[in-house]
């Protein structure tokens, strides 16, 4: 890649105020730096991937008002994460968060398990129960 | 409390880490120094594991692995430490820093503030520097922005301890025991060997070998997994190739930047005609991007498209298998 071909469409990094690095060749064949304010067919994977975030969550969203799962799923679609990183976060084991993605089940968790994905969440036992 | 620390940004951030801690301890490294004698470059598909629910490739080696072996390559001693409880860490990085020694911290980036939403997944394999602390603030140097910035204790706190794959625990690091003079010329002659060998492996999921699984993988996607799913998987082998810290290319610009740079410290001609075809190589992971964007932009599946990029990507692994033959005779 040539410096002057680095390119300099709209990106994704304009809100953080910053450009990102590339290695390009300067017109005496040597290797120097230039900043990219970002590149469409990688702005397009990015906003590609978000929307699909968006849609999994609107669809969690859905079947906690159908009754089909439980809120815990939508927040943790909500916070991107799938179900090693939430075991993980909320140091129980898989199965047990998949359980807790059943209705039944959720209602039956005790104050100390619930605090814990609340925690997780970062928002109050209140919200965790009834999302908005 | 501030340590005078140049903050200078870089394509990748353990790189970035590591040349601007050596500069630091008076040691003037390049990023591409760094990356080539730590034998960075790799392409790896790492099967049976997901991430943002699609298959993970990557272009460079494992986290840790580039410093420990540019460290041990030029002769210098690192101390790294990771820790179970969160006071400890933050005692330990407070005691560093009072002793004016910035340090290198992992961070996981899905609560890293500073970054635009778009950008925070959980990925844990992300670095910086912290350079200093004022009141509640810890000075940031963080290798892929453009400034310097801050994090609360409680801020730091939550990154150095994110869960999931590849968790920080805290992870602090530093180079402690410095040669007179580094050994470059050796280091970069066991680096490039390194990444001859490995980029030839004769393993269907690493180096040239992993390109081609990938390209196959490809062409099947589109019919055994829909549209949709298709234009996802392919969406993330693009931005694994080209999200930030690559340099351009699937850090291929960086690589060739490095061979330029070794073939004046080696005295070697055919080290800089080398850079030139691998500046080409790149140029090629850049069209497969351009052309794989135009598949997940419309949102369809032809299959003669999936067909077209994975050919692609199958003369990328022909130029990478007879490239990486040829530097191996040139050192």
């Amino acid at each position: 890649m040539k410096k002057e071909e680095v390119p300099q469409d709209k990106g994704l990094l304009e809100t953080a105020q910053t450009k990102e690095l590339t290695y390009a060749v300067d017109e005496n064949g040597e290797y120097t730096t230039e900043l990219s304010s970002g590149w469409d067919p990688k702005t397009i994977a990015l906003s590609n991937a978000i929307k699909d975030i968006e849609e999994r969550v609107a669809n969690a969203k859905e079947r906690v008002q159908k009754n089909e799962t439980s809120p815990i799923e939508y927040y943790m679609e909500l916070h991107k994460m799938d179900l090693p990183i939430l075991s993980s976060y909320v140091g129980l084991w898989q199965w047990r968060v998949k359980r807790h993605f059943k209705p039944k089940n959720f209602q039956k968790l005790n104050q100390k398990t619930l605090q814990k994905y609340a925690d997780v969440f970062d928002i109050s036992i209140e919200e965790l129960k009834h999302i908005s | 409390m501030q340590i005078e620390f140049t903050h200078k940004q870089s394509a990748h951030c353990e790189n970035g880490v590591v040349s601007n801690l050596m500069r630091h301890n008076g040691f003037e490294v390049s990023e591409p120094m760094v990356f080539g004698i730590g034998s960075g470059l790799l392409f790896c598909y790492i099967p049976f594991l997901k991430v943002n629910h699609a298959p993970v490739v990557t272009y460079r080696a494992m986290p840790r692995f580039i410093f420990n072996r540019f460290a041990k390559r030029v002769g210098i001693k690192i101390k790294r430490e990771k820790f179970s409880n969160p006071e400890s860490a933050k005692a330990r990085l407070d005691e560093n820093l009072k002793k004016n020694n910035p340090v290198g911290l992992q961070v996981g980036v899905y609560n890293l503030l500073y970054f635009p939403d778009e950008y925070r997944f959980h990925f844990n394999a992300h670095n910086l520097v912290v350079y200093g602390k004022e009141n509640d603030n810890y000075l940031i140097s963080d290798p892929v922005m453009e400034q310097v910035t801050t994090l609360t204790e409680k801020q730091l706190e939550k990154v150095r301890f994110a869960k999931g794959a590849f968790a920080p625990k805290g992870h602090i690091y530093y180079p402690t025991e410095f040669p007179e003079k580094l050994e470059l010329k050796s280091a970069i002659i066991k680096g490039i060997k390194q990444t001859c060998r490995e980029m030839t492996a004769p393993f269907p999921i690493v180096g040239t070998n992993g390109i081609k699984t990938i390209s196959k993988l490809i062409r099947k996607w589109p019919k055994k997994k829909g549209a949709k799913v298709a234009n996802h998987y392919l969406g993330q082998v693009v931005r694994m190739q080209e999200e930030i810290g690559t340099g351009g290319g699937g850090f291929r610009y960086i690589y060739a930047a490095f061979l330029q740079e070794a073939s004046q410290i080696l005295d070697n001609e055919n080290l800089k005609e080398l850079s030139k075809e691998m500046t080409q190589i790149g140029d090629d992971w850049r069209d497969f991007a351009v052309n794989a964007s135009r598949i997940y932009k419309n949102r369809s599946a032809q299959d003669d498209a999936y067909n077209k990029v994975a050919d692609q990507l199958e003369a990328i692994a022909n130029s990478e298998a007879a490239f990486f033959k040829k530097l191996k005779k040139a050192i």
